[in-house]
């Protein structure tokens, strides 16, 4: 194992120490331990910036399972390193939250940090594995963590219901993925990604190229809350604070966009792979910002906006993969989407991870997170209103922060769309810079009503369970550290552009580079009077006269979103398949003996049939039968008349005693048909099975008034007409099928030679084949154990009396 | 003769399987009855009948019957017997708790507790 690895794991070595932590200092808070490994983690990453940068990359692999290629390999190179880099800065930041957030004897915090941290060592191994297996199972464990973190408060139905609803559609996801990893491999005979990316053109026009490319898209797009899979996200909110902020906004729904930036040199010259991403992220993003407007919850409102821009990351990712078309252009004006894509995905973290810190506050300072109860907090908690006025800002792309320069790459990128002249964007592309635009504008709604409506208008103390008032330091420094990242980010975004965004995207579009070469990545803040310019005006302009006259059109949302609410679809689905699967299993398994034995029969008669007609097996042999003799037509007939009165005799003891005299001409035959040893015996248990019989019934007298005769059941008559005619067929066809003779002959010749008797069916049954006879006496010793006990124990009649 | 055998004997396998698909509990018992009786002669037949004598050594004769699969129906009409001894006592002892031979009112423990 080399650094790397152990640095992958180390998150997940030392939540194995976390509940001793927890028992052995229980004055210190449990988050203090878990502290340090974040940092040190950031500082290592730190350490492989120049690697990236020089355009090269880290690979280490180690021996797991090689007989089959699954090896635990890592390997960092740009886009890694960048997720690498926000999982643990992020994480320190969000830990240092925590450790104000949760109180030290209230919570369970050793279940807290146990889940955080194997959370952060699933996603480092996710970002970090080249192996596909490797990354699938880091890929569930995160899927897994997240769900006993939503669950955190397990005491609480919502938590509960949170968590299940996330659980089951990420991992529906994942295993989809697991599905497309197999295909790649199928198609590759590789689980390492690097070989796979090797080998992209030749599986190009694979059979299984496209069912592939769907399923790791629907991995993707489940893990990163795309629509129609975006509605666990709302619900995951449930989970305390610094888990929203973590995983369910700035780490674990990237997941998805790192998936589908890994994939896109396999995929991305595919015309369905741009208009699966591009036109879900597209309808996502809007989606996502028009329902995040109806919200009267903070972290609704964010969890929505979350979803939004996961939307617009993943339309930046889909236009960008349309740059790999352009390959011959010198200047390929593209590629800006990637780049935008890339930067937004940190800005995104930056400020969408301060916003769920000052939500966090609010909540604990005030005992609520209803901006119908919040307002005028502003002169209560100036900090935290600061933070909250920046990070707002930035997420409705307001100059001087970040998001103002991602949300215009975002609108280049968008407009460059109209002049592809590939998969119909000729005609289609303007729909992506309108869709964008509009979304932009309820992006500025929301944005608006999140901080305006929490700290200015009116202080609306009766409301409120607390006096709020400014929160702890420790809890500011997380957030401040955000923010401030998002100012430097927005004022020398030139800092990012080389050192972290050019690696990312050598290693989404690799083809487009030649050796030695980097993408020139400059992010200018003033760019001359263009189109997206007057785009951003308008979006501040439309926002601002939207936002005054909230109150007057938020009723139209009253009325259309019920029917699309896509939560209500979920839950009737759920609770229709548990209905439809308990009605399934209901109408078959009804508990009567009678229906079993119909459907074991009828499979019988069906399977027997369906082989003899489809293997044309049928086959009738006359050559081969003895002669017909008279006495034996005499006793077939009894039989037959014999076993057929049974079925009309109203009386058991009729029954019984008719089932005797079957039982005595079968041993008739056996007299006839040369078997003496068989017909002793046969006589003898006859009469032994008949006394039986009347010993049991004969003494249940109670019983006799109820005998009926049997009612007909045409059901009953076809099936076992089905199964005698089957029967004989059967014996037909195999009597007229001899391929062997028989064995016998050895017996025959043998019986006196080497076992000293001439009784050739005793011989065989103590002789040759002796271990049959020593089980067979095994089975009526037991069986008359059993009758014994049957009669004697009686546990039940005890236990009454 | 082993085609009549083969209607015999799939005779046999109807009223069987009619008995068993009954309610009641000594029908059903009298079914397996036919049923194992069936399959006993289905083995004799498949064996070949009437082929020579007795598998008994010590006559004049030159050939004999197939010893083996007398064997072998002779192991299962035992192990028949036991089975048959055993369900009949179970289907008494039912009959003594639960008052009925019905087997469509035989359902679960659900109520009984």
């Amino acid at each position: 194992m080399s650094y790397l690895h152990w640095a992958i794991v180390a998150p997940l070595f030392l939540s194995i120490f976390i509940p001793i932590f927890y028992k052995v200092f229980r004055r210190i808070h449990t988050g203090w331990f878990v502290l340090p490994l974040p940092i040190l983690l950031f500082v290592y990453f730190l350490s492989f910036l120049p690697v990236t940068m020089s355009g090269k990359t880290m690979m280490e692999s180690m021996n797991w399972i090689p007989s089959l290629g699954i090896n635990f390999t890592a390997k960092v190179d740009g886009l890694g390193l960048l997720f690498s880099l926000l999982i643990t800065g992020i994480g320190a930041l969000v830990v240092l939250y925590s450790i104000y957030y949760l109180a030290k004897d209230k919570e369970k915090l050793n279940q807290f940090y146990v889940y955080l941290l194997l959370f952060m060592g699933a996603m480092l191994g996710v970002v970090l594995s080249d192996n596909l297996i490797v990354l699938y199972a880091f890929w569930e464990l995160t899927s897994f963590s997240s769900f006993l973190l939503i669950g955190y408060w397990y005491e609480r139905e919502k938590s509960r219901y949170g968590a299940q609803k996330s659980m089951l559609i990420t991992v529906f996801g994942g295993l989809a993925m697991l599905g497309g990893i197999i295909l790649l491999y199928i198609m590759t005979g590789t689980f390492s990604v690097t070989e796979v990316i090797s080998q992209a053109n030749e599986i190009f026009n694979h059979a299984l190229f496209v069912p592939a490319l769907i399923c790791i898209l629907l991995g993707a797009f489940t893990k990163s809350a795309q629509f129609p899979f975006y509605i666990w996200l709302p619900d995951a909110m449930e989970a305390p604070t610094p888990v929203s902020s973590y995983l369910h906004s700035a780490t674990m729904v990237k997941a998805g966009i790192y998936l589908v930036a890994r994939f896109t040199p396999v995929f991305g010259e595919h015309s369905l792979w741009f208009w699966l991403v591009s036109g879900v992220g597209i309808l996502t993003l809007i989606w996502g910002s028009i329902f995040a407007v109806k919200q009267t919850d903070l972290k609704a409102i964010l969890a929505f906006s979350t979803v939004s821009q996961l939307g617009l990351i993943m339309s930046l990712l889909g236009v960008g993969a349309a740059a790999l078309h352009y390959e011959f252009l010198d200047d390929n004006i593209f590629t800006v989407a990637v780049t935008a894509a890339v930067f937004h995905l940190i800005n995104h973290a930056t400020f969408k991870g301060s916003l769920f810190m000052a939500a966090g506050i609010v909540d604990h300072e005030t005992g609520t997170r209803d901006i119908r109860k919040l307002g005028g907090l502003m002169h209560f908690m100036p900090i935290t209103f600061t933070i909250s006025i920046i990070g707002t800002f930035s997420m409705a792309g307001i100059p001087p922060f970040n998001g103002f320069l991602s949300k215009e790459m975002f609108f280049t990128a968008m407009v460059h769309v109209i002049e592809m002249d590939i998969f119909n964007l000729e005609t289609l592309g303007i729909l992506f810079p309108v869709f964008a635009w509009i979304a932009s504008i309820f992006t500025f709604v929301y944005s608006m009503i999140l901080v305006f409506r929490t700290f200015t208008g009116k202080y609306q103390p009766e409301k409120l369970d607390k006096k709020p008032h400014e929160a702890p330091i420790g809890m500011l420094i997380s957030p401040v550290i955000l923010v401030s990242l998002v100012i430097i980010f927005g004022f020398f975004p030139n800092l990012l552009s080389h050192s972290l965004i050019s690696p990312a995207m050598a290693s989404i579009l690799p083809s487009l580079l030649g050796p030695g070469e980097e993408f020139m990545v400059h992010i200018s803040f003033w760019h001359g009077f263009t189109i997206e310019l007057f785009m951003t005006l308008g979006v501040v302009i439309l926002g601002i006269i939207l936002y005054k006259t909230h109150s007057k059109w938020k009723k139209i949302y009253q009325a259309i979103p019920d029917k699309l609410a896509l939560n209500r679809f979920y839950d009737s689905l759920l609770e229709g398949v548990q209905l439809g699967s308990h009605k399934l299993t209901k109408s078959y398994m009804n508990g009567s003996i009678r229906s079993y034995l119909v459907y074991i029969f009828a499979f019988f008669i069906f399977i027997l049939a369906a082989t003899l007609i489809g293997k044309n097996a049928f086959k009738l042999d006359t050559s081969n039968v003895s002669a017909i003799g008279v006495y034996e037509v005499v006793l077939a007939i009894f039989v037959v008349v014999g076993s057929i009165s049974i079925l009309f005799v109203k009386s058991r003891m009729t029954s019984i005693i008719l089932l005797g005299a079957v039982g005595y001409t079968v041993s008739l035959f056996y007299v006839l048909f040369r078997a003496p040893d068989l017909a002793l015996t046969q006589l003898v248990i006859e009469t032994i099975s008949v006394a039986l019989f009347l010993v049991c019934f004969y003494h249940l007298p109670k019983l006799r008034k109820f005998e009926t005769r049997m009612r007909f059941r045409l059901t009953n008559a076809l099936i076992s007409v089905g199964v005698g005619a089957m029967v004989t067929l059967i014996a037909l066809s195999a009597h007229s099928n001899k391929l062997f003779d028989s064995i016998s002959k050895y017996y025959v010749e043998n019986t006196y030679t080497e076992a000293a008797g001439k009784n050739m069916v005793n011989v065989i049954l103590v002789d040759f084949r002796g271990f049959d006879t020593l089980f067979e006496i095994t089975v009526l010793a037991i069986a008359s154990l059993g009758i014994f006990g049957m009669i004697k124990l009686r546990l039940n009649r005890r236990k009454e009396g | 003769m082993e085609i009549i055998m083969a209607f015999v004997i799939g005779i046999l396998f109807m009223t069987a399987t009619y008995l068993m698909l009954s309610k009641s509990l000594l029908r059903i018992i009298v079914g397996t009855g036919l049923l194992s009786h069936g399959a006993h002669l289905l083995i004799l037949t498949m064996g070949g009948l009437k082929r020579g004598d007795a598998p008994i050594l010590g006559g004049d004769a030159v050939s004999y019957t197939d010893p083996l699969p007398q064997a072998l129906i002779l192991t299962a009409i035992v192990i028949s017997f036991g089975v048959t001894a055993f369900f009949l006592v179970l289907a008494y002892r039912s009959y003594q708790e639960l008052g009925t031979d019905n087997v469509e009112e035989m359902r679960g423990t659900e109520k009984d507790d």
